[in-house]
C-alpha cells in the first residue's frame, strides 16, 4: 500500500494511492477521489529526527574526490528543510553551484535501541523518497556537511508516498534515476551503498533510541549536476515513487502572493 | 501569553566565544582551510532532550563526557530572515543547558556519535528572558566548582546569532538555539553528580551514568 498526506479543503488528509484503474489520483479515507492539481502535496511522515548519509556510494566518493568512509557519515536534518512533493525549491542568487542528490529515504516504524542487523529490516515501515539538495558554494570545513548548505527551508523535498515496506521486497536492489527537464543525469541502484540499511539502523540505535517517524535518507550516486531557476528535477526509486520539484531564482520565492 | 515549551528541535553552535576561538588555535590550516563564516551548528535530536533530575547513561565504552554548560534560546513565534534587532522579539525564554558530548578533538566532520546519544543534552524549565552578557554559568561536579563560564564573551551575540541563522533556516516555536559551547568543556566520569547554575536562571542537576550491556 502506497500512503500520502496531502493538505485539502483546509485540513490536512491521509490519503492512499486510487490504484492503476484511478491513475494520478488519490483517496480520501472516506473513499472520495481527487485529482492532482485539487490538493498540495504534504511529506507523507511528519518527521522526528531526519538522518542523512554523506559519500555512501563509493562512485559518488570518488566524483567528490574523497575517499570512502570507514564508518556512516551521519548529518542530521531538521523539519524546517523538508517539503512536499511538486514544491518548489529556492536556489539564491548568490548560489554558484547547487546540486540534487536522489535517495532511498527508510522510514522507521518501530523504537528500537540497539537493534542488530538480523533484526534491523523489523524497524522499517516503509520507503520513500528524498531529494538532498545541497548548494556547494556554502560549503565551509567545520561539521561538513555544514548546516547551511544541508538544512536551508524547503531545500528536502520528500515523497510523495509512503510505502509499505512489506511492498518492497528488495530495498537493497533499487535502480535510482534523476532527470532533469525529463533528461537523465543520475543513475544507480542501491546496491551500491557502502553501509547498507542493516548497518546503519545497527550502527545508529547502538547509541541513540530510533522512534515512529524518524527518517534514514541513504545516500547518493554519482551524478551531479548544477540545477538553475525553472529546472524540474524528478527523483525516482524504483517501485518506491518518483518525486518532483521545481527550482525558483529569489523573485520568484519572495514575490509577493 | 501562553507558557512555553521545548517541543521542536534544539541546535547548537560551536565557536562563538574567544576563550574557545583562542583555545582551538588557527584555523587556517587542513582540514578547516580557514576560519567560519556563518555560524557553524549541530543538532540535537529529540532523544537527546531530558529534564532536572535525571541520569544519563553513557554510550557503551564511554567513560566520561564534556560537560558544556550553556543557555538556549526558546524560540516563541516563527523567526524567519529577522534583523538582530527583532531577532530578540522572537524569543520567549531561556534554559539551562548541559550540551554533553563525547571528547571529540575535531570539528572537521559531524559529531553524530559523539553528540546525539540518549539524554546528551538536559535541559532546565523555561526561565524568562534576561541579559546573557549578565550571566556566569557554574558547573560543579559531585559538589565542587569546576568552571565559570562568564557569557560576557560571546562572537555573535543571541540577537545576531539568530538574525544570522534564520537568514537561512526557520526557527518555530518551541524550537531552542543553544548560543555556544567551549571547546572541550570540562569532563564529568561516570558516576559523578553534575549541578550546573546561573544567578536568575535557576539550577540543572542531572547524573552521569556508565552505559548498561545491550
Amino acid at each position: 500500500m502506497k500512503h500520502g498526506r496531502i493538505s485539502y479543503n483546509g485540513a490536512v488528509h491521509q490519503v492512499t494511492d486510487a490504484g492503476v484503474e484511478n491513475a494520478g489520483r488519490v483517496r480520501l479515507a472516506d473513499g472520495r477521489l481527487l485529482s492532482e492539481g485539487e490538493f498540495q502535496w504534504l511529506p507523507p511522515v511528519e518527521v522526528g529526527t531526519v538522518f542523512a548519509l554523506g559519500l555512501n556510494y563509493a562512485d559518488h566518493a570518488k566524483e567528490l574526490a574523497f575517499k570512502a568512509p570507514e564508518v556512516p557519515l551521519v548529518f542530521l536534518k531538521g523539519p524546517n528543510t523538508i517539503t512536499g512533493h511538486k514544491a518548489d525549491t529556492r536556489r539564491p542568487a548568490d548560489a554558484t553551484y547547487m546540486h540534487y542528490e536522489c535517495e532511498l529515504a527508510v522510514v522507521i516504524g518501530k523504537t528500537g535501541k540497539n537493534v542488530k542487523k538480523a533484526e534491523a529490516m523489523d524497524m522499517v515501515a516503509g520507503y520513500t523518497v528524498a531529494n538532498d539538495y545541497a548548494i556547494r558554494g556554502y560549503l565551509e570545513n567545520y561539521y561538513r556537511p555544514n548546516l547551511r548548505v544541508k538544512n536551508r527551508d524547503a531545500c528536502t523535498p520528500l515523497g510523495p508516498w509512503l510505502v509499505d515496506a512489506a511492498d518492497v521486497p528488495n530495498p537493497m536492489a533499487l535502480k535510482l534515476t534523476t532527470r532533469v527537464n525529463g533528461k537523465t543525469t543520475q543513475e544507480g541502484t542501491t546496491a551500491d551503498m557502502i553501509f547498507d540499511i542493516p548497518t546503519l539502523i545497527e550502527y545508529l540505535s547502538s547509541f541513540m533510541t530510533l522512534n515512529p517517524g524518524d527518517v534514514i535518507l541513504t545516500g547518493t550516486p554519482e551524478g551531479l549536476a548544477d540545477v538553475k531557476p525553472g529546472d524540474v528535477i524528478e527523483t525516482e526509486v524504483e517501485n518506491v515513487c518518483c518525486l518532483v520539484n521545481t527550482i525558483v531564482d529569489d523573485q520568484t520565492w519572495f514575490a509577493p502572493v | 501569553m501562553i507558557k512555553q515549551h521545548v517541543r521542536g528541535t534544539a541546535y547548537g553552535v560551536i565557536l562563538n566565544d574567544a576563550v574557545s576561538v583562542q583555545k582551538i588555535g588557527s584555523l587556517e590550516e587542513a582540514p578547516y582551510k580557514g576560519a567560519p563564516k556563518a555560524p557553524v551548528l549541530y543538532i540535537k535530536p529529540a532523544n537527546t532532550r531530558v529534564g532536572c533530575g535525571s541520569t544519563v547513561n553513557l554510550p557503551q565504552g564511554a567513560h566520561s563526557v564534556e560537560v558544556a554548560a550553556t543557555v538556549g534560546l526558546v524560540i516563541g513565534q516563527a523567526a524567519a530572515r529577522v534583523t538582530a534587532a527583532d531577532a530578540l522579539g522572537h524569543v520567549s525564554g531561556l534554559v539551562l543547558a548541559a550540551d554533553l558530548s563525547l571528547p571529540h578533538a575535531s570539528y572537521y566532520r559531524p559529531a553524530i556519535k559523539e553528540k546525539c546519544f540518549d539524554g546528551a543534552l538536559p535541559l532546565s524549565s523555561v526561565k524568562p528572558l534576561v541579559d546573557i552578557a549578565g550571566l556566569t554559568l557554574v558547573t560543579e561536579i559531585d559538589g565542587e566548582v569546576v568552571d565559570r563560564r562568564p557569557l560576557n564573551d560571546l562572537i555573535r551575540q543571541p540577537a545576531q546569532l539568530l538574525a544570522d541563522v534564520s537568514e537561512w533556516m526557520t526557527l518555530n516555536a518551541g524550537d531552542v538555539l543553544l548560543v555556544g559551547v567551549r571547546y572541550q568543556a570540562p569532563q564529568a566520569k561516570a558516576g559523578s553528580a553534575v549541578r550546573l547554575s546561573a544567578e536568575g536562571l535557576g539550577s540543572l542537576n542531572f547524573t552521569i551514568a556508565q552505559g548498561v550491556a545491550a
